[in-house]
């Protein structure tokens, strides 16, 4: 039967309310005696805390109390956070501390807290805190992190370096001997951050009813925030609840458990007060996680004909201040390098460093990008060195259909293989090409050229790991109202996974997605759950969803059967009925649901178990590769270095998409935010660590007029590790953009005595890269 | 609930053809006044420095920011929100239904400012260019569409906008 729900573009069930203002998120929540929280937070990078005096914060009007890691020792069982991911070899000392104990490690470290009647006030209050603190020096930068005689990122440790370790497969330098052609490059990606535009937000609300806390949080992992709160707070599960109101973005940001969490939820069980924080943006620049620097210096080497022999380098990576998370983004952009490209040797040394700038974790695309743009370089760069076509490298180095499924020597950091499950990359590659029109290209460089600019292409690819495990949880169930929900640990921040959700739900039940109700990011409500990260989420929840559903599909046919006195294979599920097919003798879900209930003391039909309920943990056996090809066209103004793009066509793969316009939207926004990456966005630190760009007129995120129609095509390779054959497609948007846009910069350019190796390109950079290759040229 | 020690003025303004009176310290901005001391949570606050546009609502038909405005300055004034683009009958307005046919949004937090926003644009303009929609939302930033698909809602809505004129 060909799908009726599946695959269709339906109308988003988040819609409705989000469009009329109804939306509620975390700060839109107001229970009778709010309080209101403010942070004072560490205004240089490093340094040693010699008092915090509260007098004077305490005594104005309106504040309730003012808060060190002391006063809220009395309901904590640790002045840390863990490392969140399970991380082995990683040193002591790595965690944040839940407000600051003795040191400093960044600025907009949490170091105090004022509850007080508005936020106003509490703010007021934090200003009078008076902090003194000596300075110390900080490590401002990974190289200086790493040099003999380097300031200690934090002196209770024994050394700069969170984490050391080598990737890769095969004899490299062996391979390097027979090179015909090598490249050698010294790549800088910057820092860069999430920026959702919901900021992070809590709050902690004690129900005097129930005895128990409810922790509302803006974030993307309800299920193991209240893991690490019981931990930290030396609750269990019946005393603390997460639950999740509207999330208005994550991008990463919001995947840990943050020390405002904890310290607001502490304050709140010391007080018995509901307390909420909302972070500014200020706090955002300061506080968030980032993702990067990285610094790589690799070599790669191919044959005359351009066939890539083996990449070897180091990689240093800015953990920031402390390893709230794990070295899992240091890990995942060393594992992409290879891609979608067949790379016979390769060898990274990779060092994951201490620096005194705000922790890095994954934000989008979690070290794929970094990877991939490593990749798409070296392929720029051994192209030019053997005069080779940059577009035809790439044809001659992707990995071919024949050799699929296809697995590199490499694991991922769940210690399962990588094996790139199903795709056509040379016909993906191909349909890009065409849908740029390549044929075409030269005529509209002429034409540019005649209006005095300059016109390039560039053209990347990449693959995106996809639904991690190990597991997500759903429970699909028809209730004795006839309602069907579906209850999940995994958690949306935009991405329409309610809607998705429900289509798979209806494709089993048949019954309208519109009328499914979908529970996402409420611990009360499902036992376990992981949350959204890694673009997992239709895949993971998604199959445990299919699989249940199914279940309770086949429980409905089962009571249906007994009902109407026919065969299970006669009944079909439509419009929320039961129906011997082509008849009209049919029953309600409701009907049905209301059997499976029982009656007290009377026996089930033979046959019948209680409820109309199945949950299911679907746990991949691996992750599933989507592979993505970008194609773009922009023009460089020679004279002031901006660029502007002009064509913008992606290819991807998305296994099988369940709603085709979610997808593209997924694509789209992933995209946009790597071309913020490469082009604009630039998180600046002073020489004392101290951050420079901390509002959004400093730091440019892209805005409509900068960003072309991005033209997307779908392919649909289905994967064979889940029920649904789908691929994630979260992050997919952001992996190859930046290769390909520095690579038509280049080619706008027309010089290739040089590469360009830093992101951001921003214009006065590209101008001063103009500069020199005009020096170049000319020597 | 505030600080003692501040004084509090009375705002008279209407909101959504609605007439409040509340009273309010005069720092507070137009958006917390809003959000806090009307209840009326559509409008959002991203930035808090007059960047990101989330919290743009009509001010006597013009878009302005309501984290650079006080609510002190309101005062007289005419205000709407997102919550006043709603129909009368509880429909949603063509702009709204053309946000939802086109998957304009994602996560929905921005999407109160460039509503308001793109209302007073079409207003001005009712056959913009897709280039003049992208410039007239260059204030206001979205982290997850790629604004892509609020063009096309934008372009959709005005005319549909343009059929009903006639």
């Amino acid at each position: 039967m060909d799908p009726r729900y599946i695959g269709q573009s339906v109308r988003r069930q988040e819609d409705d309310s989000l469009l009329r203002g109804m939306g509620k998120f975390v700060d839109d929540l107001a229970p009778h005696g709010l309080t209101h929280a403010a942070f004072l937070r560490s205004p240089v990078a490093h340094g040693r805390i010699r008092t915090i005096d509260t007098t004077f914060a305490s005594e104005v009007p309106g504040v309730i109390a003012v808060l060190t890691l002391a006063d809220l020792r009395p309901v904590l069982t640790s002045d840390r956070l863990p490392v969140q991911f399970k991380s082995d070899g990683l040193p002591p000392n790595i965690g944040p501390y839940i407000l600051a104990k003795e040191e400093v490690v960044y600025v907009g470290e949490t170091v105090a807290l004022v509850i007080a009647e508005s936020r106003a006030i509490a703010e007021d209050a934090v200003a009078l805190i008076d902090l003194d603190i000596e300075e110390l020096d900080p490590v401002t930068g990974c190289h200086q992190a790493v040099q003999p005689g380097a300031p200690k990122a934090a002196l209770d440790r024994d050394s700069n370096i969170f984490a050391q370790f080598e990737m890769g497969y095969g004899e490299v330098d062996q391979s390097f001997a027979t090179a015909a052609h090598t490249v050698s490059l010294s790549l800088v990606q910057h820092r860069g951050g999430a920026h959702p535009i919901e900021g992070r937000g809590v709050l902690a609300h004690p129900d005097s009813l129930s005895g128990q806390m409810t922790v509302w949080s803006s974030t993307q992992q309800a299920h193991e925030a209240r893991g690490f709160l019981i931990e930290l707070l030396g609750l269990d599960e019946t005393l603390l609840r997460v639950r999740t109101p509207e999330v208005g973005g994550g991008f990463g940001a919001k995947y840990l458990l943050y020390p405002e969490e904890v310290s607001v939820t502490a304050a709140s069980l010391l007080l018995g007060r509901p307390i909420k924080w909302i972070e500014d943006r200020r706090e955002h620049f300061l506080a968030a996680i980032q993702e990067r620097d990285q610094f790589w210096d690799v070599e790669a080497a191919c044959d005359a004909s351009g066939k890539l022999i083996g990449i070897r380098g180091t990689m240093i990576h800015d953990g920031g201040a402390y390893v709230p998370q794990g070295v899992n983004l240091a890990y995942n952009a060393a594992t992409a390098v290879p891609g979608p490209y067949d790379l016979p040797n390769y060898k990274l040394s990779v060092q994951a460093v201490a620096t005194n700038k705000v922790p890095t974790i994954p934000v989008r695309g979690a070290g794929y990008p970094e990877g991939t743009f490593v990749m798409e370089r070296v392929l720029d760069g051994l192209a030019d060195a053997a005069g080779l076509d940059r577009i035809e490298i790439r044809r001659r180095n992707l990995i071919p259909a024949s050799a699929m499924p296809f697995s590199t020597p490499l694991k991922s950091r769940s210690g399962s293989g990588i094996t790139y499950d199903s795709g056509d990359f040379h016909a993906m590659y191909e349909q890009a090409l065409k849908e740029i029109d390549l044929g075409g290209f030269a005529d509209r460089k002429a034409q540019a050229a005649k209006a005095g600019r300059l016109r390039g292409i560039g053209v990347a690819c990449g693959i995106k790991g996809t639904g991690r495990g190990p597991y997500e949880s759903a429970t699909v169930r028809i209730g004795k109202s006839g309602k069907v929900t579906v209850f999940t640990g995994a958690m949306p921040m935009g991405q329409g996974l309610k809607t998705a959700l429900s289509q798979i739900t209806a494709e089993s039940l048949g019954v309208d997605p519109g009328d499914i109700t979908v529970v996402c990011g409420d611990t009360n409500t499902i036992s376990l759950g992981l949350g959204g990260f890694a673009s997992r989420q239709t895949v993971v929840a998604g199959s445990s969803v299919t699989v249940a559903a199914k279940a309770v599909r086949e429980q409905a046919l089962t009571i249906a059967a007994g009902l109407f006195e026919a065969d299970v294979g006669d009944i079909e599920l439509v419009d929320g009925m039961a129906r011997v097919k082509g008849t009209e003798i049919q029953a309600s879900l409701k009907e049905l649901a209301k059997i499976a209930g029982g009656s007290p003391g009377y026996s089930l039909p033979t046959g019948v178990t209680p409820g109309l309920e199945a949950t299911e943990y679907f746990m991949p056996s691996g992750l599933t590769y989507g592979m993505g090809v970008h194609a773009v066209e922009l023009e460089v103004d020679a004279e002031t270095g901006a660029v502007t793009l002009q064509r913008y066509v992606v290819v991807n793969d998305c296994g099988r998409a369940i709603n085709p316009k979610i997808v593209v939207g997924q694509i789209h926004g992933g995209v946009v935010h790597a071309i913020g990456n490469a082009l604009f966005e630039f998180m600046g630190y002073d020489e004392q660590a101290q951050p420079t760009t901390t509002t959004l007129a400093d730091y440019l995120m892209p805005t409509a007029p900068e960003i072309p129609r991005i033209d997307v095509h779908l392919a649909e390779y289905p994967s064979p590790l889940n029920p649904l054959g789908v691929k994630g497609v979260g992050e997919a948007g952001c992996l190859p953009t930046a290769g390909a846009i520095v690579s038509a910069i280049e080619n706008a350019l027309g010089s290739k005595n040089q590469l360009i190796q830093r992101i951001p390109v921003m214009p006065q950079d590209l101008f001063q890269f103009i500069q020199q290759g005009k020096q170049t040229d000319a020597a | 609930m505030t600080n003692s020690a501040e004084t509090l003025h009375t705002v008279t303004l209407t909101v959504n053809d609605v007439p409040h009176e509340a009273r309010c310290v005069a720092r507070q901005n137009l958006a917390d006044f809003l959000r806090h001391d009307l209840q009326l949570t559509g409008t959002h606050v991203g930035c808090e420095h007059g960047v990101c546009g989330a919290c743009t609502v009509l001010v006597d038909g013009l878009a302005v920011r309501g984290c650079l405005m006080l609510a002190v300055q309101a005062k007289g004034r005419s205000i709407t929100t997102i919550e006043g683009l709603t129909q009368p009958d509880q429909q949603l307005g063509i702009l709204q239904e053309a946000f939802a046919q086109h998957h304009a949004l994602q996560c929905g937090f921005c999407t109160p400012g460039i509503l308001m926003t793109l209302v007073e644009v079409l207003q001005d303009d009712p056959d913009p260019s897709e280039m003049a929609l992208r410039e007239a939302l260059s204030g206001n930033l979205c982290r997850c569409t790629g604004y892509q698909n609020i063009i096309d809602a934008a372009l959709a809505a005005a005319a549909a906008l343009r059929k009903n004129q006639k």
